[in-house]
């Protein structure tokens, strides 16, 4: 099978067992990448690149993330860089059922509101 | 055939095959983010061939566009011996791309000034595109030249000095040059080489690598006057095979 595509051509090696392997952190570290639509609006997390720096890392986010959807900026991070709680601290976001001085529908605006709303509505 | 149709072509064609060349490294580039990144350029280059081939067909009445770019004879094709040679390794595909891109980054600059009006339309929309093609090769040339090391350097370096006679044939003359310049179509590759040594020149510097003399170097001509190496023929034989083994068939 003679062919110009290396494809081709690399299909004697893989069956010659010759197939290369990788490991986990050949391709470099992660990026986490954020993507920002429109000048002003907040830069959101979109997903994560493998890039051996940060200069590439926003080479690649760009083609990965920014291709398909309108785009002004990108930024990207090292995932390493990021702070985040263990998981298993994440019973420290559910709350206590009886909290309603914490809510703004607790608060006494609320009522002004409503009367309002029955003011309009009649 | 009228010059601006010739200059069509030669754009067209340079942009099809090196599409078609760069594409040979899909699923064979050195890490997954870079064979995407890679890929999709190659993508955008087959797409701007398509443009081309598709005004070829509006304002001339030529074929249409898979027709131009998958059903002419070898001769017919006026792409530059640059865009032609297989792949070899990944720093002559990085540094080919380098030299190819500023090169069409440019020429498609100087044709946002073109008389024609479409065709200056055209080129304002293709250098956003083109200018991230030419981030891409800064950005590996300056990681593998300047901030490499010295295995990195030494096979960048002999990159450079394998593909720049093949880059310089990229601003070989067409027959009908001094027209195009006459009517203010386009500026004229002697211009256009000009210009680009000189951005070329001074980024190869930064990154640590070295320019051969242009007068030590003999450029690799003939592509624009159909004049090809012996790579193209079986390049455009395997990149229409399908085509070819049912040309009536409809997609």
């Amino acid at each position: 099978m003679d062919s110009l595509d290396p494809r081709i051509a690399r299909l004697h090696d893989i069956r010659a067992g010759e197939v290369p392997t990788v490991g986990a952190h050949d391709y470099g570290e992660t990026y986490e990448v954020f993507h920002q639509a429109k000048r002003g609006k907040h830069h959101a997390h979109v997903g994560t690149v493998h890039a051996p720096d940060p200069e590439l890392a926003l080479v690649y986010a760009k083609e990965q993330y920014g291709r398909r959807q309108q785009t002004v900026n990108m930024w990207v991070v090292r995932t390493a860089d990021i702070f985040a709680f263990p998981y298993d601290d994440s019973d420290m976001f559910d709350s206590t059922p009886q909290k309603i001085h914490r809510e703004a529908a607790g608060y006494k605006t609320r009522d002004k509101i409503e009367a309002y709303k029955k003011k309009q509505a009649q | 055939m009228e010059a601006t149709q010739e200059l069509l072509f030669k754009i067209a064609d340079d942009a099809l095959i090196m599409g078609h060349t760069d594409s040979t490294w899909t699923g064979l580039g050195p890490t997954l983010e870079e064979d995407i990144a890679f890929s999709s350029m190659s993508q955008d280059k087959i797409g701007h061939a398509w443009n081309l081939y598709q005004m070829l067909h509006d304002k001339f009445g030529l074929a249409d566009a898979d027709t131009l770019g998958f059903k002419r004879e070898e001769k017919e094709y006026k792409c530059s011996h640059l865009t032609e040679v297989p792949t070899q390794d990944y720093a002559y595909a990085l540094v080919r791309q380098f030299f190819f891109d500023h090169g069409q980054f440019m020429r498609f600059s100087a044709l946002k000034n073109s008389s024609i009006e479409w065709l200056a339309d055209f080129s304002r929309k293709v250098t956003s595109e083109i200018k991230y093609h030419t981030l891409h090769g800064d950005t590996w040339l300056k990681k593998l030249g300047a901030q490499g090391n010295e295995e990195s350097k030494a096979r960048m370096q002999s990159a450079i000095n394998e593909v720049f006679p093949l880059a310089l044939g990229y601003f070989e003359e067409g027959p009908r040059e001094a027209e195009l310049i006459e009517k203010n179509i386009f500026i004229g590759e002697k211009a256009l080489q000009e210009a680009w040594l000189e951005k070329v020149g001074d980024l190869v510097a930064q990154y640590g690598l070295t320019l051969p003399e242009g007068n030590t170097v003999d450029p690799s001509l003939g592509g624009r006057n159909g004049y090809h190496t012996e790579h193209l023929q079986p390049l455009l034989a395997e990149m229409t095979e399908v085509t070819a083994s049912d040309p009536e068939a409809t997609w």
